[in-house]
């Protein structure tokens, strides 16, 4: 549906106007005692008010920042348009982060309020609060164990929304008038790969411009259906949940926790699905580890179909020309295989799925586009609104993102990828500097990660920039390339290359304990829990014949051939955000693991067999404890560019 | 502080005087005195065999007593059919898991409710419109008490497909479906790993604060019952030998020998 966003140029508008258009029509649904519970957008739209009012008379106006911490709860995606209609800005932090980084937020963005989830979340401010004396008032959703907490700045959103039941609320409609296209839409915090996260100003210009234009491309209509079960910190999920679904009036459905996704995506059906690569990885691993307990016709039927899906069912998404034999098998394979599977995975109905913010190996990928799933790369970024580029129907290459985004203007200058677009952001908040640094002076904005356009004129990450380095033999070293390869193999779950200003490339390892696990119980490997596991002798066999493929692999690159792993070894911990080595979403932070495991590194360099460790580790609860192990390490074959031709 | 200020204000809810059990020449309980005190955790410890679980069950009416009487809520209770205790409001744990095992953990918490239901079979048959009434409230009910326990992800699995530590959850669950007022839990963490019997105590103690439940339990985890207990009554070998705040129980002389075995 095309709507005037020229006029319709902010949220709050759109969301008074979606009341009315589709005011019967579900916008949000959540599953609460195992029923799933629907608000129309006409009761979005009045609740969404009601808080609003509710936030106004406890003093919280145009400009001010008001901070969301929890799972994604229809009463926060309420809260985030409640603020929005008076003007003030949604501030959405990660829900996992300890205190010290919700401090380290809060602080920073100035926030007066902040609505929490439950009782998690409230507890993990009140530890800080002392430290936060701008924060006015916390608002939370779910009240169970908060009965006997004394705390007077604390405070139930049902009361707010029963408080303002009685008022008039009229007023709303002139605030929402105000509201300019060039206004605060929200402002988030970027994962922080590197340094203090950095709060990116969006407008709504920037969210309504970008987002717009991909409702446009995708079709999306209002009889759609998403599921929220992303970070709603993450600019994705304010993408795919808020901006899209004001825009084209589909519905956000909220599972009933994080335990139960998997049932409620099968009951839901979305049809436009977002999910980054580790959670389709996950996916097809856990998928295949099931399948080894099939039995043996199952299990023929499985293999033989997938092969025929493999050969054939990427064409037939793409409309190419395909034998009529060929298509007569796939359609029998969709029968027994491949439409049960799509069922099982609540993956049936789905017309969009997206991947975006890592790479993604081109097996996995091809796998879901094989099975009829309309998966599509994208690359975007926070300071962009999300979409840089996107992959088109008819047109995708796994190994690049995609063409430019329509509207968006792509360059590579030294390597590294700079855009331009509508999309571009206000700044960082409070970090002129730093804004200076990304924005230049003509708009473009540097992405700091290092690419390539090929002749079709479609993009090639190929590493962060900075992180891209030498070898001492003067070949250019991309860890993350390498990484990615390693990552595409289920058994690794998590790499970390090194060979900057080093003779050789090394790396550690972490294993997937899912496909590790499985496959030690089907080859009577006993173990005893991670650390035991990640030291078997035969893991590290195993390990090192997925080595030995990569390596294979970057032989046939002459640019990479240098690049082959020399020597390696497995982490006897898993690397956690907690503990500092991973971001929030998951990304690796070189700076930290090199200082951490700084010993790890010098052994992988002097030829020694083995390394002992001590590791402190942050549980869960935030207690501290140490983990020690000796680490073994392996050494690796290459390959010479003669072994490739034999 | 908590437990003093507990105790002050706690009414007696049922209280056991004097109470002989014997099986043949074995006595099992001799001259046993309990008192427990409404919205109160009772953690009733003591080596093996010091008749703890006879205990449990002259509270829950199975067992009555050749001596000695048992009061609930200042009235004496003779011997009792087991569905009328249940009536009266009290529910229990097993100390092995006694699940129906091929039903969902959804319906074996409704089992809880069972008494609750008042239905026709016809009307039931039929699906009438009180008995579909009937079924929405009982639903609702084990639908907040899978919310309570967090659960929700297992609601419609089998519960022989469950892991012991969620299987002891789905016990405690259909145990709390009858809405007890006194709650009697025998081993609640026995077998359980160290994050099981952190969930397990965390979700007692929300029992007794949310729903106000008194709680009787057996445990032979001595941190847990430090930790979660307003009152600890130690037995040994029949005999009471100890009964009071968990702090000065643990300094108790006799105690320390019961465990510890003296020389």
């Amino acid at each position: 549906m095309l709507r005037n966003l020229e006029i319709l140029d902010t949220f709050p508008k759109i969301l008074r106007d979606n009341s009315k258009i589709f005011a019967k029509k579900a916008a949000i649904r959540e599953k609460e005692f195992g029923i799933w519970q629907t608000l129309s957008w006409k009761e979005f739209y009045y609740n969404a008010q009601l808080l609003s009012a509710g936030f106004k008379s406890n003093g919280i106006g145009r400009g001010d920042k008001v901070a969301i911490i929890g799972d994604n709860r229809p009463k926060l995606y309420l809260s985030i348009a409640a603020a929005q209609l008076i003007g003030a800005v949604p501030v959405p932090c990660y829900q996992d982060s300890v205190a010290d980084e919700i401090l380290y937020i809060l602080d920073h963005a100035e926030v007066k309020l902040v609505i929490a989830e439950n009782q998690e979340q409230v507890d993990k401010i009140l530890e800080v609060i002392d430290r936060l004396p701008k924060v006015k008032l916390i608002m939370y959703d779910d009240q169970r164990g908060l009965e006997n907490y004394k705390n007077s700045k604390l405070l139930p959103l049902n009361k707010i929304l029963e408080g303002s039941s009685e008022k008039n609320i009229s007023w709303i409609d002139e605030e929402i008038d105000k509201t300019l296209k060039d206004d605060l839409a929200i402002m988030l915090y970027t994962s922080g790969t590197t340094g203090r996260p950095k709060g990116v100003l969006l407008t709504y210009n920037n969210l309504i411009s970008v987002t717009g234009k991909a409702c446009e491309i995708e079709n999306f209509t209002s009889d759609d259906e998403v599921v929220a079960y992303l970070p709603m910190a993450w600019v994705g999920d304010n993408t795919f949940c808020v901006c899209q679904s004001y825009i084209s009036g589909f519905c956000v459905n909220c599972p009933e926790s994080r335990d139960t996704l998997s049932i409620d995506l099968r009951e839901i059906g979305p049809t436009y699905y977002f999910a980054p690569p580790r959670v389709w990885e996950a996916m097809l691993t856990q998928l295949m580890v099931r399948m080894q307990d099939a039995d043996r016709v199952k299990l023929w039927i499985f293999n033989y179909f997938m092969n025929v899906s493999k050969k054939w069912g990427s064409l037939i998404l793409d409309k190419k020309q395909v034998p009529i034999w060929s298509r007569l098998l796939y359609g029998l394979g969709n029968i027994l295989v491949y439409g049960p599977l799509k069922n099982n995975l609540g993956l049936t109905r789905v017309r969009t799925a997206y991947t975006a913010g890592e790479a993604m190996g081109p097996d996995t990928f091809l796998f879901y586009r094989s099975l009829g799933i309309n998966l599509k790369s994208l690359y975007g970024q926070t300071e962009a609104s999300v979409f840089v580029t996107l992959q088109q129907d008819g047109d995708v290459d796994p190994e690049t993102v995609g063409p430019a985004f329509p509207g968006v203007e792509l360059k590579i200058l030294d390597g590294e990828v700079l855009y331009k677009s509508s999309g571009v952001f206000k700044g960082y908040y409070k970090n002129e500097e730093a804004t200076k640094e990304t924005i230049d002076s003509d708009g473009w904005v540097s992405t700091g990660d290092a690419g390539v356009i090929n002749s079709k004129g479609h993009l090639k990450i190929i590493d962060r920039a900075k992180d891209v380095g030498k070898l001492n033999s003067g070949a250019i070293f991309a860890p993350k390339y390498i990484e990615n390869k390693l990552k595409f193999h289920g058994i690794i779950k998590e790499a970390v290359a090194f060979g900057d200003n080093k003779d050789f490339v090394t790396c550690f390892i972490n294993i997937d304990l899912e496909a590790v696990g499985s496959w030690a119980e089907r080859n009577n490997v006993a173990y005893s829990g991670y650390i035991d596991l990640a030291a078997q002798e035969a893991v590290y066999k195993l390990i090192e014949k997925s080595i030995a493929v990569v390596n294979r692999d970057l032989s046939k690159d002459i640019d990479l051939s240098s690049s082959q792993i020399k020597r390696f070894l497995i982490l006897h911990k898993e690397l956690d955000a907690d503990d500092g080595e991973l971001t929030r979403t998951n990304k690796v932070r070189r700076g930290a693991i090199s200082e951490r495991y700084g010993e790890l590194i010098d052994a992988l360099y002097n030829n020694a067999q083995t390394c002992h460790i001590k590791t402190q580790v942050v549980f869960e609860d935030g207690k501290k404890g140490d983990i020690s192990a000796n680490i073994k390490i392996k050494d690796m074959k290459t390959f010479s560019s003669e072994e490739k031709a034999a | 502080m908590n437990n003093v200020v507990k105790n002050i204000k706690s009414n007696l809810i049922m209280s056991i005087n004097h109470v002989n059990l014997s099986f043949g020449g074995l006595k099992a309980l001799v001259d046993v005195s309990l008192n427990i005190y409404e919205k109160q955790i009772l953690a009733i410890i003591g080596p093996n065999g010091a008749g703890k679980s006879c205990m449990l069950n002259i509270i829950s009416g199975i067992y009555t007593p050749q001596e000695g009487n048992v009061e609930w809520k200042g009235e004496k209770r003779g011997k009792i059919a087991p569905h009328d205790i249940a009536k009266m409001g009290i529910a229990r744990t097993f100390q092995n898991i006694a699940l129906f095992r091929g039903m969902s953990a959804l319906d074996n918490i409704l089992t809880g409710r069972n008494l609750l239901m008042k239905r026709g079979l016809l009307a039931e048959v039929f699906y009438a419109g009180w008995a579909k009434e009937q079924e929405i409230i009982h639903r609702k009910k084990v639908e907040e008490i899978i919310d309570f326990l967090e659960i929700q992800s297992v609601r419609k699995t089998p519960v022989s497909r469950l892991p012991y530590g969620i299987q002891k959850r789905v016990e405690l669950g259909r145990a709390l479906a009858a809405e007890p007022e006194l709650l009697l839990l025998d081993e609640p963490m026995a077998g359980m790993n160290v994050e099981e019997k952190e969930d397990m105590c965390r979700f007692v103690l929300d029992v007794n604060e949310q729903f106000g439940t008194t709680i009787v339990l057996i445990e032979h985890d001595m941190g847990v019952v430090m930790d979660i207990s307003d009152r600890v009554a130690v037995l040994d070998y029949g005999r009471k030998i100890a009964d009071g705040l968990p702090k000065d129980v643990r300094a108790d002389k006799k105690v320390i020998d019961a465990y510890l075995g003296v020389g």
